[in-house]
């Protein structure tokens, strides 16, 4: 995982897998050091996460809780199908928004 | 074949892998067995976590049959059980934000049929079942 500046935005780039254990935690531990450091615009880029389970998805929400709460804003990049099909079935789709262009998600911050 | 398993997230893996081997010679396609694994796993994971609450002196048991048409799984723990009507609906609006609880509705999302009820002498018992053939994602 590995995070950069877009402007104002910072993008996180996951790889992997998000699973209960390490990958889960790694993912909390990311979102949670973001928002201490006062980073409220982020934007997850999932193209690259080759499995998330029900935890991972656990993450995910706290960590959209977590910044919203503050005053920012978690929004979702590049699902694969197998994400987007989670989001489906979870009804999260009408909790994040969620963005195939890095370049339009990057505007909708501001 | 049936696995008998630590309560460990070690074991998650060890099943999801075993049942992940059967569906493959079974001749389920890269989506089907994604869907499969997926739900074994959630699976154990509640009865590691939740059944469980990984006291080693409690197995946790796996019982994998195929046939031309389907693959069974059954997953056992040795916990105090759980009434599934006093789970909190996932979809609700109200529960969209929780961090947990939706493990259960993946599974039956995933596999074509769910069946969940007691562990005789203790424990939940959950019975999977995924057809060949049918697409239900």
């Amino acid at each position: 995982m590995t995070t950069r500046q877009v402007g104002d935005v910072t993008v996180i780039d996951v790889v992997g897998r998000i699973t209960l254990g390490e990958g889960a935690s790694a993912f909390r531990d990311a979102i949670r050091e973001l928002a201490a450091n006062g980073k409220k615009k982020l934007l997850l880029n999932l193209a690259e996460v080759s499995y998330i389970d029900s935890s991972g998805i656990g993450e995910m929400v706290s960590g959209f809780t977590t910044v919203t709460n503050q005053g920012g804003a978690v929004k979702l990049l590049n699902l694969t199908k197998r994400v987007r099909d989670l989001l489906q079935i979870t009804k999260l789709y009408t909790v994040f928004e969620v963005f195939d262009d890095e370049a339009a998600a990057v505007r909708s911050f501001s | 074949m049936t696995l008998v398993l630590e309560s460990t997230l070690e074991s998650v893996d060890i099943a999801e892998e075993r049942v992940l081997s059967e569906a493959a010679q079974a001749g389920f396609d890269e989506d089907q067995q994604h869907h499969i694994g997926m739900s074994v796993r959630e699976c154990m994971v509640n009865a590691v976590v939740h059944g469980n609450r990984y006291n080693a002196r409690k197995k946790v048991t796996v019982s994998i049959s195929r046939s031309a048409e389907r693959l069974e799984v059954i997953i056992a723990d040795e916990g105090e059980g759980f009434d599934m009507s006093n789970l909190p609906d996932p979809l609700a609006d109200e529960n969209l934000l929780r961090h947990s609880g939706r493990g259960l509705l993946l599974m039956q999302a995933f596999m074509d049929e769910f069946q969940i009820r007691p562990h005789h002498p203790r424990g939940t018992e959950v019975r999977m079942v995924k057809y060949l053939g049918k697409n239900n994602q």
